[in-house]
């Protein structure tokens, strides 16, 4: 009976997380960052951070994230001190205005500024882009039902539209969008980038490295909450085994 | 009646105190020598897992409002600067989201075992109702705190669900103005839900007080459902359910945990880290999952002010329920008749409408909620008077230590 109840408890509680697991259809990828002892493949964040710079932050801003949060391997992507100051240093952000307040100046990017964005604001952006907003890339693997799953089939998901099927202007079919119309041009194709470290740039490839970077924008502290997680659960499993002997003493003499 | 207090410790120095305010003497008998029936199982661990949850969204909660900037410019950002940029941030964030579903998954157990033990019938019944004033106040702070990150889904379940009140004939439209301070929810929506979030804790945990008060009038019910004759009958509530407490809290926090560290998203949903936009309304808009029952009932009706009344009668029906069951018998163990509706058919019910109001309601989807609907209804109003007068329970052990009916009897009404 007992061992009824706590079986009945799990499938509530199994259930439970059930009910908003139910995803969108896509299929699901193997990531390096799965599981409860998931980490980043650094080599893919760099590849993914290049996609990135060079393709998407064309037209996406990634507003939440410093430079600084790039550096080192405990949280960052793991460029070295350097490395953080010359990715900085390559954008020209808003200076203020100069001492005696007569000229609008600006400044190289230094470790300390948020990533820059491509547009001034959302009109600007939107009227660069055929009235659609590229979304804020902070957050958006979490923003998305299916997360880096999601993102993947979007990024490998553009094929010539059915036979019949009417796209919008300026739009472009997607088979794994709502509605399959995106807004979005194909942004990655076989050889889009040169990775610096030699890897062939295949469409799946860039897919896979940017949607590492992104879901490592989206989520840094990842590492840090796994592992300190794995620590938390198994202090708490022994804790639970010693007080569990404690309750049996102190009721050995009930009857 | 004046006078110090006869205390009893000997140490003069905490005796010197304790016969002055006698706050220890006080701790030592509601929680130290208390007498307890001493038969609890570990359904009687959700109280004290409640009373833990309530501190760590407290605690939690105080420490997200140093950092968190209730500006709806700045809301969503101050958020996302919490979870980068203030020192575990992440963690007390994810903790206090997560929390609030672990409260309700635990309030909710709670709650089962009341019914199922009998736990709201005499003396017990404004015990009872206490614990629905908790509930209610607990969905109203959650519902706001909910709107706080002002994501989409934020943003979108405050309209729906403060638009419920523009159903109240005549004023509704200006209740639901006056709600938002406003012509629709914006900045100042934003600053009262933030500062309601901030005190409606601190009045629950006055109503907790309460609660746990008149807990210690009446004393704990027990998983037989009759009331404690003798000595014989109960333990110390120290060592024994301190040490039980503790291994419930134990696992507790194992499930807890299993959530913040491994899916700190997963009973969550995506669009909420969508900035809220009020020119932009989500495909589906779905409130959290302890709503979506409610939530069920609300859009099985087809009329709206029929609906919301439907849908504040079933937590309005609970205050009812010790004077709707009519059987004289507590626990459900004795009940052979009406065991199998509490213990399968409500949460059977309950779990259909959490799937009906998971899904937007067409096909299927609107018989079920309607099925799910009328059985919640029909388990109160009608069944549980009328079961209580036609059925014939079984014996009653003749206390908790000296139980009559042989332990064979009371194994087979166990597995009935």
């Amino acid at each position: 009976m007992r061992a009824a109840r706590l079986a009945i408890m799990a499938a509530l509680f199994g259930a439970l997380l059930q009910v908003p697991a139910a995803h969108a259809d896509v299929a699901s990828q193997h990531w390096s960052f799965n599981g409860p002892f998931g980490t980043y493949d650094r080599a893919s964040l760099q590849r993914g951070f290049q996609v990135y710079k060079e393709v998407c932050s064309v037209c996406h801003s990634m507003k939440y994230l410093y430079y600084r949060n790039l550096e080192g391997n405990d949280g960052g992507i793991g460029l070295s001190e350097a490395q953080v100051k010359a990715v900085a240093a390559s954008v020209t952000v808003d200076g203020g205005l100069n001492d005696d307040g007569s000229k609008e100046i600006t400044r190289d990017g230094l470790p300390s500024d948020h990533f820059v964005s491509p547009f001034a604001n959302d009109v600007a952006a939107r009227s660069a882009n055929n009235g659609a907003l590229p979304p804020d890339q902070s957050s958006l693997v979490n923003a998305r039902d299916g997360g880096p799953d999601y993102i993947y089939a979007v990024l490998t998901g553009y094929t010539t539209p059915p036979k019949g099927f009417v796209l919008g202007d300026g739009m472009n079919y997607n088979a794994a969008f709502s509605g399959n119309q995106i807004a979005m041009p194909q942004p990655l194709t076989d050889g889009q980038v040169t990775y610096t470290d030699g890897t062939k740039a295949t469409l799946d490839q860039e897919a896979r490295d940017v949607t590492t970077f992104l879901t490592w924008a989206s989520n840094p502290e990842m590492e840090q909450r796994k592992r300190m997680g794995v620590h938390v659960v198994l202090f708490l499993v022994l804790l639970t085994g010693v007080v569990y002997i404690v309750k049996r003493k102190v009721w050995a003499d009930v009857h | 009646m004046t006078g110090l207090y006869k205390s009893t410790y000997k140490n003069p120095l905490i005796n010197w105190f304790d016969s002055r305010l006698p706050i220890l003497s006080m701790m030592d008998k509601e929680y130290g020598s208390f007498p307890t029936p001493k038969n609890f199982n570990y359904f009687w661990n959700f109280g004290a897992l409640a009373t833990v949850n309530l501190a760590i969204m407290i605690i939690t909660g105080v420490f997200l409002a140093m950092n968190y900037d209730p500006n709806a410019d700045n809301a969503f950002a101050s958020v996302q600067h919490i979870m980068r940029d203030v020192n575990y941030g992440w963690l007390l964030r994810y903790a206090h989201s997560n929390g609030a579903s672990m409260f309700f998954i635990v309030v909710y157990i709670h709650m089962f075992r009341g019914l199922y033990y009998g736990s709201y019938k005499a003396p017990r019944e404004l015990l009872w109702q206490l614990g629905v004033v908790i509930l209610l106040l607990m969905m109203a702070t959650a519902f706001m705190g909910y709107v706080l990150p002002w994501g989409q889904m934020s943003f979108w379940g405050a309209k729906v669900i403060t638009n419920l009140f523009s159903a109240i004939p005549i004023v509704g439209n200006a209740v639901v103005t006056w709600l938002w301070g406003g012509f629709s929810v914006g900045a100042p929506t934003l600053n009262r839900f933030f500062s309601l979030h901030h005190l409606l804790p601190f009045v629950l945990t006055g109503v907790v007080f309460l609660h746990i008060v008149a807990l210690h009038i009446t004393g704990s019910n027990n998983p037989l459902g009759i009331e404690v004759k003798g000595p014989a009958d109960t333990l110390p509530f120290h060592p024994y359910y301190t040490s039980k407490d503790s291994v419930g809290i134990c696992v507790y926090l194992i499930v807890f945990a299993i959530l913040v560290f491994f899916a700190p998203n997963s009973l969550g949903h995506a669009d909420n880290y969508i900035p809220a936009n009020p020119l932009s309304t989500p495909a589906d808009i779905v409130p959290e999952w302890y709503f979506l029952p409610f939530y069920a009932i609300l859009r099985s009706v087809p009329n709206k002010l029929l609906g919301v009344i439907m849908m504040f009668g079933s937590i309005a029906v609970l205050f009812a329920i010790p004077w709707l069951d009519t059987s004289k018998v507590r626990s459900a163990r004795f009940r052979p008749l009406y065991r199998p509706f509490v213990a399968l058919a409500l949460p059977a019910s309950l779990f259909l409408l959490g799937d009906v109001g998971a899904h937007s309601p067409s096909g299927i989807w609107i018989p079920l909620g309607r099925i799910g609907t009328a059985y919640y209804f029909f388990h109160f109003l009608v069944l549980m008077p009328f079961l209580g007068w036609i059925e014939k329970p079984l014996p009653l052990p003749e206390s908790i230590s000296s139980p009559v009916i042989k332990p064979s009897a009371v194994y087979q009404a166990e597995t009935v």
